[in-house]
């Protein structure tokens, strides 16, 4: 089934081999059940800027319903690969696929950056996200159903200055949930936030994805925040995916825990081996 | 310039009673030394008439119609000018703003007329239009075109790049996007222009109806000057303090429900 995918693990790292099991498709209970996530089958993808090959040939296969961390170096190309798969970007060469056709609403980005309308109240910011839906009938009920689900429903008459890092981002989570999407990618959502709330934000993005069922792919520096979150670590190098990461430890996941500390300790090696070849 | 004016004055917007009285302090100190003085023979009346003076001739003025008639012409004048000036330069704004096209088009050409002082067009106005209303208007109209250009055209080009592209993402068709991203992110920079083009308009409507008019406060206080009622002078003068006052006060009321969703004129 993902026999496209690269591996190619340095043999100087066969220690940590262990703890890599790229190729293992482990049925685990603690995915949910039914799933309205799109399954995810990317083709021979490569984009580049100029004459900078940002990506350089991307085969991968996204089950419908997983949760994918991609980790890498700044400039790897983490986040080029998402705003491909979000249709931000133009494909160079390669194919994205859905298994069907798919609707502008099924697909929702959210950003390091908040992105609220500083102008519309909280509420309104939401219903933005129902996208050819927000004239209609029950769109202030799904935005303000959006809005309980993360935790705001007291704010939906402020305005977005009075409210946190955190609460803001909130918010962004709420209106790209409103359309109910099937596949949802977060580049550095939480990048700007403070530990504490960043951990919060995790666990509240692990429970919609757990309640909403819909494909997730996290772009994130943070390597912890990977292994806590995603089914599956990808680790791209210069343009090409490096190492296809299984994690298969139970949800909720204990943060700290010594099964997750070794995994991300392999990540992080990896991560800086290659950083000591370049 | 208005944000910052704002910022250093918040509880102004919310107090009136109390604070509203606070500016009005210096004003009338002002014209209480300034009695005193004419009073006392300290300032010769020759030179600069009683505050109770003018107010007299106000009244006198008032009362045989003369004074609401002016400041109506003048008014009236301030306000088309502003509209037809305003009205252009704000939809160039807009044009040159979201089309490079437009903006290749006429943008240098703009550019050159503005450095031109619009009320060194006098006589050339004079000429064309006589001292018709048309003159008056035509040269209000100039003068608050480039602060409303500038500043919608400025407001437009800086609205968050990434905003647009959350509309985007968002299914946002380009009407859409104009109307709850562009236009509401330029708003703030309109209202500076509003404010600058406010100014400009009292400064050009003074200059030509002192010049070539037969109606208007400036015309009155030109009159005045001919039958050396000083009184009247300083009148003319006061009114044009007092209605740019208003003008400058319409703009922020209105600013206030307009952006009251900027950090600046939120409550705290």
């Amino acid at each position: 089934m993902q026999t496209a995918l690269r591996t190619s693990l340095p043999e100087t790292e066969l220690a940590s081999r262990a703890n890599f099991v790229p190729h293992a498709r482990v049925v685990r209970e603690d995915r949910p059940v039914q799933t309205s996530g799109l399954p995810l089958s990317i083709r021979g993808l490569r984009k580049s800027f100029g004459d900078n090959e940002v990506l350089r040939g991307i085969d991968l296969h996204i089950p419908a319903g997983q949760f994918v961390a991609i980790v890498g170096k700044s400039g790897c190309g983490k986040s080029t690969l998402l705003r491909l798969i979000a249709g931000l970007d133009k494909i160079d060469a390669g194919s994205i696929g859905f298994g069907q056709d798919i609707q502008p609403e099924d697909i929702r980005v959210m950003f390091q950056e908040p992105r609220l309308l500083p102008w519309a109240r909280v509420l309104a910011n939401v219903e933005v996200g129902l996208g050819r839906d927000r004239a209609s009938k029950d769109a202030h009920d799904r935005a303000e159903k959006a809005l309980i689900e993360v935790g705001l429903a007291d704010k939906r008459d402020q305005w977005p200055s009075v409210l946190s890092g955190g609460q803001k981002q909130r918010v962004a989570l709420g209106r790209a949930l409103v359309s109910r999407p099937r596949v949802l990618a977060f580049d550095e959502p939480l990048g700007a936030l403070d530990a504490l709330t960043r951990i919060s934000m995790q666990r509240l993005l692990e429970r919609v994805w757990r309640d909403q069922g819909f494909t997730a792919i996290l772009v994130t520096h943070d390597v912890s925040e990977a292994v806590a979150l995603a089914d599956r670590v990808l680790v791209i190098e210069e343009g090409r995916i490096a190492h296809d990461v299984t994690v298969n430890a139970a949800r909720p996941r204990q943060r700290g825990s010594v099964e997750l500390a070794s995994l991300e300790g392999s990540i992080l090696s990896h991560l800086l081996s290659a950083d000591d070849r370049t | 310039m208005s944000l910052i004016d704002s910022i250093s004055l918040p509880r102004s917007l919310r107090l009136p009673r109390l604070d509203g009285l606070i500016q009005w302090i210096v004003p009338l100190a002002i014209i209480a030394i300034w009695q005193v003085a004419s009073v006392t023979g300290f300032v010769p009346t020759r030179v600069l008439p009683a505050p109770s003076d003018v107010v007299l001739a106000g009244w006198k003025l008032l009362l045989s119609g003369e004074l609401v008639r002016n400041i109506w012409v003048s008014f009236w004048r301030a306000s088309i000018g502003f509209l037809i000036g305003g009205g252009i330069g704000f939809a160039f704004g807009l044009a040159n703003g979201l089309s490079q096209l437009s903006a290749k088009l006429t943008d240098t050409t703009l550019q050159m007329v503005r450095n031109v002082p619009h009320l060194a067009l006098i006589p050339l106005v004079i000429l064309w239009f006589g001292i018709d209303e048309s003159a008056k208007l035509f040269l209000v109209a100039l003068g608050v075109f480039f602060p409303i250009y500038l500043n919608t055209l400025h407001g437009i080009r800086t609205v968050d790049p990434q905003l647009i592209e959350m509309g985007r993402i968002y299914g946002m068709t380009d009407g859409e996007l104009f109307r709850r991203v562009i236009f509401p992110g330029a708003l703030p920079s309109i209202f500076v222009g509003i404010r600058f083009a406010l100014g400009i308009m009292w400064l050009t409507l003074i200059v030509a109806e002192t010049i070539a008019a037969s109606s208007g406060l400036g015309y009155m206080a030109m009159q005045a000057r001919e039958f050396m009622l000083i009184d009247v002078v300083v009148l003319s003068i006061l009114i044009y303090a007092l209605l740019g006052k208003l003008a400058d006060s319409a703009s922020r009321v209105l600013e206030r429900l307009t952006l009251s969703w900027h950090p600046a004129f939120q409550k705290r």
